[in-house]
């Protein structure tokens, strides 16, 4: 019975350009367990899952999918899903304008050859709901679902097409306490009802609460596989496993600062978003010296890029609960990017390509358009000198471009990043919030950017860096605050910060009831 | 040299030592791939031009004709021009057609009752800024599509054009100053009584070639003192005679008629305004950055919604001086008055080379596209073309420039 299989992968290996995602993965997953799969951000978990269900079909990485001792080859979703896999991932795929069995059936409608009977679906999804623990009026319609019913509308979904394996990708990261618990205990029931489940997760109590295995990545290959059952696990163990790197020596020496001058602070800022009320930041407290790079760390959605954007005009629309933002001592609220910019704030966004650059645009376009102001004289932007600035900031960050008259799209990605970090120069910021400054550019384009943000706080400016890479925050910060669930779990000085203390950080949440 | 060549390509011209250095062949090879649209354009205007002045017998290029043309151009071009910043930041509004019509039945309507011309003229102007605003609310401020909110625009000021008109039915003009718009000619300097051209019409249009020939040359040594990219001297000079000869030829077939057309000028002012807009303030360069990327021109601190509010009012205030130009012209408000205006509007801005996908476009080159379509209907009105046929052919060539632009555009 121990080695009775339902799935096992071979020698995983899948290469993105530039990147080797996965590397000779073993995964094995027994019949009617709960696997969870652990790792950092950008570990290989998504990938892996993703080879499972078919999104990256085959030809397209290379090794074996073995399912209940038949090799398989998944073309597309519609082939895993035959085979009794279902995947739920984090962004949820429902239809809010439709029923609770209009989507449960949808796709799989149940039919006499040409017209649905409806009355055979509302039947049958009052079934799987009530499986789900799911107790409403099937005919209501999922837009006046909350977040946590909407996942158990999903997994009742794939409960409807008799699905073997289960795998929820992060899904307690966007619930409540509650809602979290009811998802777990729904896990553990689907189990004694004989579904095997794979859960992603970032949060190690859970994972410890409900796991009967638990399988870490790192940098794309399996580092340890532990079975529960047999002794107990800890998290500090499983931190180990998720970091437990050699840290290079790829950061730039500085000069730090000693300045005690606060330029600023966010004071008990609460902030949930508009629509489904959901808090995303609570009562988060942040200081800023004159001069610090203040790094801020965490995983995938624990409220960082919510916490700058939030700030910094707010442009989602997110609706503040409390707490007040002193800049330089001063209570300010921004309105619009605009204000933030006027006041000496900026922004430079973690998604370079949507929201950072005008990509069919020259160099010297996007660098002044957020400073366009001192270009202009009377009426007129003086182009002679919007050339001399981006020439200027070209040659002192290095940025390679045949001239400033070229489209940035077509830069390398690392150049592109100076662009949209060089941009927010030309505003003269007190305080640039560099939001993942170096997703997806290679490590000699990294440490320009390090060179980069050590010039510019060496010159007064501070910034705060927020980043997934652990090895990042800890080699660049003065101070570095952990986040996790949209609060401040952690605030530690650099010499005191190692990854483990901060993994632990990050992982830090809610109490979660032991089975 | 081959791998070279492939690279050099792949990369970016400006990699390459300075153009001066290049042959010549090259330069021009390299300048047609790179404006092959706006070439494209040129192209279906000579063809347009020389398909026409052969079937018409050379009546469609006599001076005639051609003041004609310039005349019914007006009207299409101003409306072009405002199109052309809506198409830019990613909107459309469908209603300027009916706007421009019922505008123009209220200064009718106004002249009638007696009003002043010069008093007629800024509550027109002010009545399209009033559509503007309401307009422009609805798609900022509430959010409601601006395809939702100007297809709703083109229903309520058809109807608001024939409730003004049902009274009366066509509303006559007779104020001359009003019909001078787009039928009468800029006068004459005194001295020129005993020429056989028109003078100032002459003057004007030297002035105007005097001008574009120094801004170029001004440009391309501020280039050049940059070492950025500039074309070959001789491809510059052939680009400065050939756009020279066109004008001053232009002007010499007009003031050898009977002068400079007010529509002329108007247009001309019109445009000079817009083009300093958009390239020169930094209203121009929100527009831009927002038709390129709206979410990176919120970020970066630009008031979109703003922006976005005050170019709709910008495009029914030209709305409302097309209404103008259009009713000086016929003399007349009619209740059909800017039915499909919009498609004349936005196909030239399409032809004039405004990206689909937004963020891209300039006037001076939509003017032009707007030349394509009224060529098109002025020619095939003088061969008597059946209107069917207008409408078919027309819905045709404006499907083709949009997907010429997409085909080249997907190319580059």
């Amino acid at each position: 019975m121990a080695d009775d299989f339902i799935l096992e992968m071979r020698s995983i290996t899948k290469e993105f350009p530039g990147v080797r995602a996965l590397d000779n993965v073993a995964f094995q997953v027994r019949r009617g367990e709960i696997h969870c799969l652990v790792g950092e951000n950008g570990a290989g978990k998504s990938t892996l899952m993703k080879i499972l269900s078919g999104v990256y079909p085959v030809g397209t990485f290379e090794g074996e999918i073995v399912l209940n001792g038949q090799p398989q080859q998944f073309r597309s979703i519609g082939d895993s899903t035959r085979c009794g896999i279902a995947i739920i991932y984090q962004e949820l795929a429902v239809f809010p304008e439709l029923t609770i069995y209009e989507n449960i059936f949808v796709g799989n409608e149940i039919t006499d050859g040409m017209v649905i009977d409806w009355n055979e679906t509302i039947v049958r999804a009052a079934a799987v709901m009530k499986r789900v623990g799911l107790n409403m009026d099937p005919a209501t319609k999922v837009k006046h679902l909350s977040v946590g019913q909407r996942q158990l509308v999903e997994i009742a979904k794939a409960l409807s097409k008799d699905v073997q394996l289960l795998i929820l990708d992060e899904p307690t990261a966007a619930l409540n306490e509650d809602d979290s618990e009811n998802l777990l205990k729904l896990l553990r029931d689907l189990k004694e009802q004989g579904v095997t489940s794979i859960m992603i997760s970032h949060k190690l109590k859970e994972v410890l609460a409900i796991a009967d295995t638990i399988t870490v990545l790192r940098d794309g290959k399996v580092i340890k596989s532990m079975d529960a059952r047999e002794r107990e696990i800890t998290e500090q163990e499983i931190i180990r496993y998720m970091v437990g790197r050699e840290i290079e020596n790829i950061y730039p020496e500085r000069k730090r600062s000693e300045s005690k001058e606060v330029v600023f602070e966010l004071r008990d800022w609460s902030v949930v978003d508009r629509e489904t009320k959901r808090e995303l930041l609570h009562k988060v407290n942040v200081k800023v010296h004159k001069g610090e790079i203040v790094g801020i760390a965490g995983l995938m959605g624990a409220g960082r890029t919510e916490l700058a954007m939030s700030l910094f005009g707010n442009v989602p629309g997110y609706e503040l609960t409390s707490g007040e933002m002193l800049v330089k001592g001063k209570p300010m609220r921004f309105k619009h990017p605009y204000d933030a910019i006027e006041n000496g704030v900026a922004y430079a966004t973690e998604d370079r390509k949507g929201k950072g650059l005008i990509l069919i645009q020259d160099v010297k376009f996007n660098i002044s358009i957020a400073g366009l102001k001192r270009l202009v004289r009377g009426l007129v932007v003086n182009d002679n000198e919007e050339i001399a600035v981006a020439n200027h900031f070209k040659e002192a960050f290095d940025i390679r471009t045949p001239s400033v008259q070229t489209l940035v799209g077509t830069l390398s990605g690392g150049n592109q990043q100076k662009t949209s970090v060089v941009k927010w120069l030309y505003t003269e910021p007190d305080l640039l919030i560099l939001d993942e400054p170096t997703r997806g550019i290679d490590v000699g384009a990294k440490f320009e950017i390090y060179t980069l943000m050590n010039q510019l706080v060496e010159q007064g400016m501070s910034i705060i860096m927020i980043s997934s890479e652990l090895l990042e925050v800890l080699g660049m910060s003065d101070r570095i605050y952990v986040m996790a669930e949209g609060t401040i779990t952690g605030e530690l000085p650099a010499e005191e910060a190692t990854e483990e203390i901060v993994m632990a950080m990050a992982t830090r949440t809610r109490e979660v009831p032991v089975r | 040299m081959r791998t070279q060549k492939a690279n050099s390509s792949a990369v970016s011209p400006a990699q390459q030592p300075p153009r001066e250095q290049q042959s010549l062949g090259a330069d021009v090879a390299a300048l047609l791939k790179e404006n092959i649209r706006e070439y494209a354009m040129y192209i279906a205007l000579v063809v347009i031009f020389i398909t026409f002045t052969i079937a018409t017998q050379g009546l469609f290029v006599s001076p005639r004709n051609l003041v004609n043309l310039v005349n019914q151009t007006g009207y299409v071009a101003v409306l072009a021009i405002g199109m052309t910043l809506i198409l830019i930041i990613r909107h459309i509004d469908l209603s300027v057609g009916f706007v421009a019509g019922f505008t123009g039945a209220v200064g009718a309507l106004l002249l009638m009752n007696g009003w002043n011309v010069w008093l007629v003229i800024p509550v027109v102007l002010l009545c399209g800024i009033a559509v503007g605003v309401y307009q422009g609310f609805l798609v900022t401020a509430i959010g409601v599509p601006a395809f939702v909110t100007t297809l709703a625009g083109m229903f309520i000021f058809r109807g608001l054009l024939s409730w003004v008109t049902a009274g009366t039915g066509t509303i006559i003009v007779r104020d001359r100053t009003f019909l001078q718009f787009s039928n009468g000619y800029i006068p004459d300097l005194p001295w020129g009584a005993s020429l056989n051209f028109h003078l100032l019409t002459m003057l004007v249009g030297v002035a105007v070639v005097a001008f574009m020939v120094v801004s170029q040359v001004r440009a391309r040594r501020s280039l050049q003192r940059y070492n950025f990219k500039t074309t070959s001297p001789v491809v510059f000079g052939a680009q400065l005679v050939f756009s020279s000869a066109l004008i001053l030829g232009g002007t010499w077939i007009m003031a050898t008629y009977r002068g400079l057309p007010w529509t002329a000028v108007i247009v001309a002012c019109v445009l000079a305004i817009y083009h300093f807009l958009l390239t020169k303030t930094r209203f121009g360069r929100h527009i831009y950055a927002i038709g390129g990327n709206p979410e990176a021109a919120e970020l970066s601190g630009i008031k979109v919604k703003r922006v976005t509010f005050l170019v709709f009012c910008s495009m029914s205030l030209l709305a409302a001086l097309a209404g103008i130009l259009y009713t000086s012209r016929l003399a007349s408000a009619t209740p059909t008055a800017g039915l499909g205006f919009e498609l004349d509007a936005i196909a030239s801005s399409y032809i004039g080379g405004v990206s689909v996908s937004g963020g891209i476009g300039r006037v001076t080159n939509t003017i032009v596209g707007a030349f394509v379509i009224m060529s098109l209907t002025n020619g095939m009105n003088l061969l008597g073309v059946d209107i069917s046929f207008q409408y078919m052919i027309k819905g045709l060539i404006f499907v083709i420039a949009v997907a010429f632009d997409i085909l080249t555009g997907s190319r580059r």
